[in-house]
């Protein structure tokens, strides 16, 4: 049996734990000191007012209003603080920041599959550089998954039919825990894996020391094998628009409004190009629903975020690691 | 606890005792409202969220028979209500025809929805198996719009049958009740000092007939014309 | 030691609801609400056992890390069936269909409830739910978790998920029948002088535990039923690959669910109410505050349900709305604990079985609330949902909190159903031995939890495996704790001294009658003049006066 010393709090390796942590011990000070303050008093109580004849009774006090108002009012002070406190990590970590590394993630029973943009696969281990933020999209091909990362002090639901995602930067290197943590059948317990948080430059060799196959050019096949080409010309004169420098940019709809080409943007245009048709385009592209797999509309997403314009190529490279933002 | 006259052991009076029945019975319809309330959202949700194959959805639903059918079940309210008042002046056998007349107009309520359903047996559209939407049926942009076009419309489909059905099934639950009231009434056992199980019925048929009334826009006549 | 000792020696009354009639029949066609109450104690202890024995399975199987007792679907099995016996056919039923049933009538001076044979439909009802759900844990066994996530439980489990859902179902019934009929009675049954301020706490309790079951039962009855036949006829609600939202399921689940938890919790606050007074011998500290908070918590209850989603994928906006209303929610609930303290204060205090649980109830239930704060409170819940601190959490609040509180009204309530006193030697006893038992089982389960270990793992990484250890310990100390009751309780129906009208004593109307108490109650309709835990004008209690100290002293001395 081992005995971790540090298992009473788990290492914290991201910009989130020592957040969490923090937090934590205030609502753990909090709790423990009117956990003890009860404690003590009802002992005290028990022996100062212990029965000492068999008929006696107590003394009948009934309430006091001012009392009463006085341990409902700083209770709830109290818990506001958490509240906010709370809320304030929460909003940062559903909302992540602009820049990110983007690792898409497919949970299916009962493994992980993780790709990097433009770069290597993984099953059940994700390696990332220190420093970075990095944005993990994920999807489920069949039950409820869930994501976690104890070290980290994150998790997210993987749904099935949907995109959700987490954010973090690591700040420590080293090997760490993740789990899956939404019951999903037999083997929910064998669904881990492991972070493997690495220094820039090693991070940057081991991606380019991936023998597996580049996924923006398993896209590409994939936009040839779907005739994608046939209808979107890079010149914008098919009958679908050009795709080259779409991703990241605003999209002009046929209803007036205005949409972020993002990943969620893409793949609903894959499976139900109808919702959202460009303005002075027919809605003629067919529905791909059913044709194509979760993993397949991720590197046709990959393809499509490498077509940019030439002077911006350079920079759409995931394999040079930028410096950390935040 | 066994009664005495109509009065049951427990209770002291016989005020207390039809208190108790009356506050019981709004009791239970309020879980009703919940019961029918989770089902209706579900509804909701999925109407907003799949207008186009609902709108198909409430297109083959029978308009004239859905109308039919309302009026019927609001004539049915307004026969049960005679009988409560009937109770109340103590003219039994007037209590016992407005019970009949309750009976026979959700008679026809329940057969019309029979013919209803019958008819969407026929045409493959019930979901299951054999659910089926002729393609000829459905217009192109709208089948194409949708990528889940056929399951939206199954979708429909089972929350029309369980709603439907859940409100003919306490139909029939009320039907039973109406025919014990009437076998009840014919020996005499309501009178105008007491007529309690007569109004506890008539709440619950008002509140099935008020189930119905917000079933009928909400599966008929929404996006008639789409 | 025990209050009967220094009285004459009382009799059992000749007649009373246990012998007033005999034969089979008599049981299974009562309409006493004391004979079902009855009923209900030994069908939920079946369930209780059931549930207990899946739980030392899995505490055994999780001895060692790979997990060596059972394969993955077994204990997969294992836990999803422990939930769902524990939580519809043990907790939701107990205190309200086992005290509430004997004891409201009895404490409002009724006859018996407004729909005595409504009650016994409920016990039917109860009872064929049961028997579905048995009849799915033997026939493939149910491996969803208690929870029924959508598509998981609709589309990919392949066990037993249709009988139970019914079961669950069906079973929703009885309790939607028991809140109408308590609803009812409190309205209308009353006996003269009962007003609303002086009924017992604990009918308060189960008015708004009440509320809870009329409003929130219907709404999983929908829920299952639209799961079940999603699964039956492979309808498209929640499965997304036939268009539905996986996530509308949770909605409707916790709708419920959430609420259920106060199902389980607001009656064993009742008994609490109870007991510290009688065992204080003066009044309730902050009686209307009390009655306000017990409705507060059921309404505000319904407010805060996707607490439970706030990884689920929902809005960040929706999420922060939830953890406030979630915070608002804890504050009745700190207050009623520093109510009973007060009503300690300056008491006369005795430490009978009673009130050792009402000990443990405080210390176990302050851990499980306050542990509440760190789940409902966003930046931590992402850490520690879905971890073991969650299954610590609400361990602490069901067993600590519900199941002490559920065998303190056993406890109290026994010389009166029975008219037997039990060994209190033994029982205090058991009742320290659940207490440590409790916590060695469920402590190590927060710090597990914060480490990171999953719940419902089968298997686990080494480092957990020292909390697992100490965990299955407690576990072992938690089941001779529940065994002793059920072995002295049986022992003191044959054997037990005869304990008499009003043992403690107390201020109850129950304690008013015979113990047992006569078929139809009261020998006559009961007048009520005094406030309710007035020991200061019952002169018929045989206490002294209160000795009320002219200087801000301090108690007796």
């Amino acid at each position: 049996m081992q005995l971790q010393t540090s298992s009473l709090l788990p290492e914290q390796a991201s910009n989130f734990a020592g957040r969490v942590d923090a937090l934590m011990l205030y609502i753990l000070g909090t709790s423990l000191f009117f956990a003890l303050l009860v404690v003590i008093l009802v002992v005290i109580f028990s022996l100062k007012y212990r029965r000492q004849k068999k008929t006696e009774i107590g003394v009948p006090l009934h309430g006091s209003v001012p009392l009463e108002i006085f341990w409902t009012l700083v209770p709830l002070v109290l818990a506001m603080v958490m509240f906010a406190w709370g809320a304030v990590i929460y909003m940062d970590f559903r909302h992540a920041p602009a820049d990110t590394m983007d690792v898409y993630v497919i949970g299916k029973q009962w493994m992980w599959k993780l790709q990097h943009a433009d770069g290597r696969r993984e099953i059940n281990e994700l390696h990332v550089p220190v420093g970075r933020d990095v944005k993990l999209i994920m999807a489920s091909e069949d039950v409820i998954h869930d994501f976690s990362i104890p070290n980290f002090r994150i998790k997210m639901d993987v749904v099935p039919g949907r995109y959700t995602t987490l954010w973090f930067r690591a700040t420590k290197t080293g090997r760490y825990h993740f789990y899956c943590s939404q019951y999903c059948g037999t083997s929910h317990a064998l669904m881990i894996g492991w972070v493997t948080v690495m220094e820039p430059a090693e991070y940057a060799a081991w991606l380019s020391g991936g023998a597996d196959s580049n996924q923006s050019g398993a896209g590409e096949k994939l936009f040839a094998q779907y005739s994608c080409s046939t209808c979107h010309l890079p010149t914008g004169t098919g009958r679908g628009p050009s795709l080259v420098g779409l991703y990241g940019s605003k999209v002009k709809l046929t209803d007036g409004t205005t949409v972020v080409a993002d990943d969620a943007y893409i793949r609903e245009s894959i499976v139900s190009p109808k919702a959202k048709v460009v303005a002075g385009y027919q809605p003629l592209m067919p529905s791909f629903q059913g044709l194509i797999t979760e993993e397949q509309v991720l590197s046709l997403t990959a393809y499509i975020k490498s077509l940019q314009a030439p002077a911006a190529a350079s920079e759409a490279s995931a394999g040079a690691p930028h410096m950390g933002k935040k | 606890m066994h009664r005495t006259g109509e009065l049951y052991g427990h209770f002291e009076t016989l005020d207390q005792q039809k208190e108790s029945a009356s506050l019981g019975m709004w009791i239970f319809l309020i879980t009703e409202v919940m019961f029918f309330g989770g089902i209706f959202l579900a509804y909701t949700v999925n109407r907003h969220a799949n207008p186009v194959a609902f709108a198909l959805g409430s297109n083959t639903l029978d308009l004239r028979l859905g109308a039919i059918n309302t009026g019927v079940l609001l004539a049915s309210s307004f026969t049960m209500a005679m009988a409560v008042w009937a109770g109340h002046v103590g003219k039994q056998k007037l209590i016992t025809l407005f019970l009949i007349l309750t009976l026979l107009l959700g008679g026809i309520f329940l057969g019309i929805k029979g013919v209803e359903y019958a008819a969407k047996f026929e045409h493959h559209l019930v979901p299951g198996s054999s659910f089926h939407i002729p393609a000829e049926d459905v217009s192109a942009a709208a089948a194409k719009a949708d990528p889940y076009f056929a399951a939206h419309a199954q979708l429909f489909f089972s929350l029309y049958f369980g709603m439907t059905g859940l409100h003919a099934l306490h139909m029939v639950v009320g039907a039973g009740l109406l025919i014990w009231l009437i076998l009840q009434s014919r020996k005499g056992r309501f009178t105008a000092k007491y007529n309690t199980p007569v109004e506890m019925v008539g709440l619950y048929w008002h509140f099935v007939d008020i189930v119905w009334i917000y079933l009928f826009p909400l599966l008929y006549l929404i996006d008639r014309h789409k | 030691m025990s209050a009967t000792e220094s009285r004459p020696a009382e009799q059992m009354p000749e007649k009373h609801y246990l012998n007033a009639d005999y034969g089979i029949r008599s049981w299974l066609l009562t309409t006493d609400h004391k004979r079902i109450a009855l009923l209900y104690l030994v069908s939920v202890t079946f369930f209780f056992l059931l549930g207990g024995i899946f739980a030392g399975l899995i505490r055994l199987h999780l001895l060692t890390p790979k997990g060596a007792l059972l394969s993955p679907e077994v204990y997969n099995r294992m836990f999803t069936m422990h939930g769902v016996a524990m939580i519809f056919f043990f907790l939701i039923p107990s205190i309200p269909a086992v005290f509430g049933n004997f004891f409201i009538p009895l404490m409002i001076g009724a006859k018996d409830l407004a729909f005595p044979k409504i009650n016994l439909l409920s016990w039917y009802l109860y009872m064929i739910g049961g028997a579905l759900a048995l009849y799915s844990f033997m026939s493939g066994g149910l491996d969803t978790g208690w929870t029924f996530y959508t598509p998981l439980s609709s589309v990919y489990s392949n066990s037993a998920v249709a009988p139970a859902v019914l079961g669950i179902f069906i079973n929703g019934f009885s309790s939607i029948l028991t809140g109408l009929n308590f609803l009812v009675t409190v309205h209308t049954m009353r006996a003269p002088g009962m007003t609303w301020f002086r009924l017992p706490m604990f009918v308060w309790a189960h008015y708004a535990t009440s509320i809870i079951m009329i409003l929130g039962t219907p709404v999983v009855a929908t829920t299952l039923a639209l799961a079940g036949m999603e699964r039956l006829f492979h309808l498209g609600f929640f499965n997304p690959q036939l268009g539905g939202d996986p996530v509308l399921f949770q909605h409707l689940f916790w709708f419920y669910s959430h609420p259920a938890v106060y199902i389980m919790i607001l009656p064993a606050m009742g008994v609490i109410s109870e007991i510290i007074p009688t065992f204080s011998r003066k009044p309730l500290f902050g009686y209307k505050v009390m009655a306000g908070a017990s409705l507060a918590i059921a309404i505000v209850g319904f407010l805060v349900w996707a607490h439970h989603m706030f990884v689920a994928g929902q809005s960040a906006y929706a999420a922060l709305a939830f953890s406030f209303l979630t915070m608002l929610v804890a504050v009745p609930s700190a207050v009623k604990t520093f109510n009973w303290t007060a009503t300690m204060y300056r008491g006369s205090i005795s430490f009978q079985t009673p009130m050792v649980y009402a000990f443990g109830f405080l210390g176990l239930f302050l851990v499980g609330g306050l542990t509440g704060l760190f789940l409902g409170t966003l930046g931590t819940d992402i850490h520690i949902h879905d971890t073991y601190f969650v299954v610590a959490h609400f361990h602490y609040i069901m067993v600590g909190g519900a199941v002490m509180g559920y065998m303190g009204a056993l406890h109290y309530w026994w010389p009166k159903m029975s008219g037997r006193m039990y060994s209190e030697t033994l029982a205090r006893f058991a009742a320290v031995i659940l207490f440590v038992g409790f916590n060695l089982t469920f402590f190590p389960q927060f710090l597990m939890g914060y480490a990171g270990m999953p719940r419902r793992y089968h298997s686990y990484p080494p480092e957990f495996q020292i909390y697992n250890v100490l965990s299955t310990a407690g576990a072992t100390i938690l089941a001779i704790g529940y065994i002793l009751p059920i072995l002295y309780l049986l022992w003191s129906l044959k054997f037990g001294p005869v304990a008499g009208r009003n043992p403690w004593p107390s201020t109850g109307l129950e304690w008013q009658t015979a113990s047992p108490p006569p078929t139809e109650n009261f020998e006559v309709t009961p007048v009520v003049t005094w406030e309710a835990y007035d020991f200061e004008n019952r002169p018929d209690l045989g206490l002294d006066k209160p000795v009320i100290p002219a200087a801000p002293a301090s108690g007796h001395d």
